[in-house]
């Protein structure tokens, strides 16, 4: 198999997982779940992914990379921070109603069963390519004298505790109105309380 | 032999003692007729040096200010006199260099801007105050007729295509990004906090020793970057940084690059360089 397919193939494999995972819970899922949804053999799926944790763990990584290059997109924009964060929010929020596997591996995968990454994902190694940007954004509102100079990281927990939050009570069904009903007050909440 | 003369404008002497400072002082003073030097004993007197006809070696210390005299002279004149006259401009420390702290401007600089004076006889040997090894291996290489490569600030590349970061023995805390907990510390980079501009600045200070023993950083004291059109900076002894990450960043280094690298190093606890080296 050239390369390319096994790359595309392994990027199969990662979606499918992505979505059983988030959908049913990593325990409830097995690496023969996977494969019977792909139609392909649990043997051929190791050849791809050594167990259902390394598996995991290259997600973390996988939805890092996709969440940390829109944020990127919104770095590299001749644009002030105020803008940037509703521009963040937003990116954030329609992740939420589009891939919402994304937002949920993150939130109920990942953060609540830490036991699988702690070994191989210690720290930022599974998620440096988002976290990598959020600091970019912060180190220049702040070098801009657009935000209040403090520590990265009473900052990161503002802006991703209260986006994470949201989605959160999203997904429990409790918002009254759809999540980009929101928008606007969470950003300008998140600006307010970062400005200089 | 070659001929050298060694001037000052508005100086510390810090160049002139750390010349002193060379362990081979005798043999290369051997080899030059020394025209004149503010310290050691010398053929001419200052006021002499307005006569001179011509000299191989016109090594200046200290900056240009505008109306600052010596002897009797101007001594912005008798630099711009002497630089005409002479094949090689030496100007040592960053006073020399840039303007540093005493000057209004360097011979080749002001700062980073050059100044009419900037041509290919000027070697720049910059530093608060000058390596005496950099002085004099630099004359050695004049009084053999190998004049040195230089980069862009006319500064020998044999001294300053490194940073002061290269050789550091705190470089394993800089790898795994382990703050130095205060100064006079053995453990620890004093990069994050201390002030360290050391990844950032040219010089062999960690390569070529002070007093053949030791450096800034080694002994637990932040390199200022003193080599720098820069220098001085505010605050050397802190780290000026945006939402905790340094202003500025390694050579070269992008910022992405760099928050990557740091974000994986800080993931893991290396326990052996959290302790002290030497336990009480």
């Amino acid at each position: 198999m050239s390369r390319m397919r096994k790359e595309e193939r392994k990027r199969q494999i990662m979606e499918m997982a992505l979505r059983l995972f988030s959908e049913r819970g990593y325990y409830e899922v097995t690496i023969a779940d996977i494969a019977r949804e792909l139609g392909m053999s649990v043997g051929n799926l190791y050849n791809y992914f050594s167990s259902k944790e390394a598996l995991a763990k290259e997600l973390l990584l996988y939805i890092s990379k996709i969440l940390g290059e829109e944020i990127r997109k919104i770095n590299m924009m001749p644009i002030g921070v105020e803008e940037k964060i509703q521009r963040i929010v937003e990116f954030y929020f329609t992740t939420v109603q589009e891939r919402p596997e994304l937002i949920d591996y993150f939130l109920r995968v990942y953060l609540a069963h830490k036991e699988v990454f702690k070994n191989g994902c210690e720290g930022f190694l599974c998620v440096s390519p988002f976290v990598t940007e959020l600091m970019i954004f912060f180190e220049e509102g702040v070098r801009s004298g657009e935000l209040r100079d403090q520590d990265f990281f009473s900052a990161f927990g503002l802006f991703m505790g209260y986006l994470g939050g949201m989605a959160f009570i999203n997904g429990e069904g409790m918002l009254p109105n759809e999540l980009h009903f929101y928008a606007q007050d969470v950003a300008q909440n998140i600006y307010q309380a970062l400005k200089a | 032999m070659k001929r050298l003369a060694w001037i000052q404008g508005a100086t510390c002497n810090g160049n002139a003692h750390s010349f002193l400072n060379y362990p081979l002082l005798q043999e290369l003073l051997e080899a030059l007729e020394l025209l004149y030097h503010p310290v050691l004993p010398s053929r001419l007197t200052l006021p002499q040096l307005w006569d001179l006809e011509e000299l191989d070696i016109l090594v200046v210390e200290g900056g240009l200010r505008e109306g600052f005299q010596r002897a009797g002279f101007e001594v912005n004149h008798l630099i711009h006199r002497l630089y005409a006259r002479a094949n090689w401009v030496v100007c040592v420390g960053s006073c020399a260099v840039y303007g540093g702290l005493f000057g209004d401007r360097g011979v080749a600089f002001a700062g980073e801007e050059p100044t009419e004076l900037k041509s290919d006889k000027v070697i720049n040997i910059p530093g608060c105050p000058a390596h005496p090894e950099w002085i004099a291996t630099t004359l050695w290489a004049l009084v053999e007729g190998r004049p040195p490569l230089r980069d862009t600030f006319l500064r020998p590349k044999e001294f300053f295509a490194y940073t002061v970061h290269a050789g550091c023995t705190r470089n394993e805390y800089f790898e795994w990004k382990v703050d130095a907990r205060g100064f006079g510390f053995k453990e620890g980079c004093l990069f994050y906090e201390q002030g360290c501009q050391g990844p950032y600045t040219h010089g062999s200070c960690n390569k070529i020793l002070w007093n053949q023993e030791s450096s800034k950083p080694r002994i637990g004291t932040p390199c200022f970057g003193c080599t720098e059109p820069d220098f001085p900076k505010e605050n050397l002894f802190r780290t000026k940084t945006y939402m905790g990450i340094p202003a500025s960043l390694p050579l070269g280094v992008s910022k992405r690059a760099y928050l990557t690298l740091t974000g994986v190093a800080k993931s893991f606890k290396i326990q052996r360089l959290l302790g002290r080296l030497f336990e009480d």
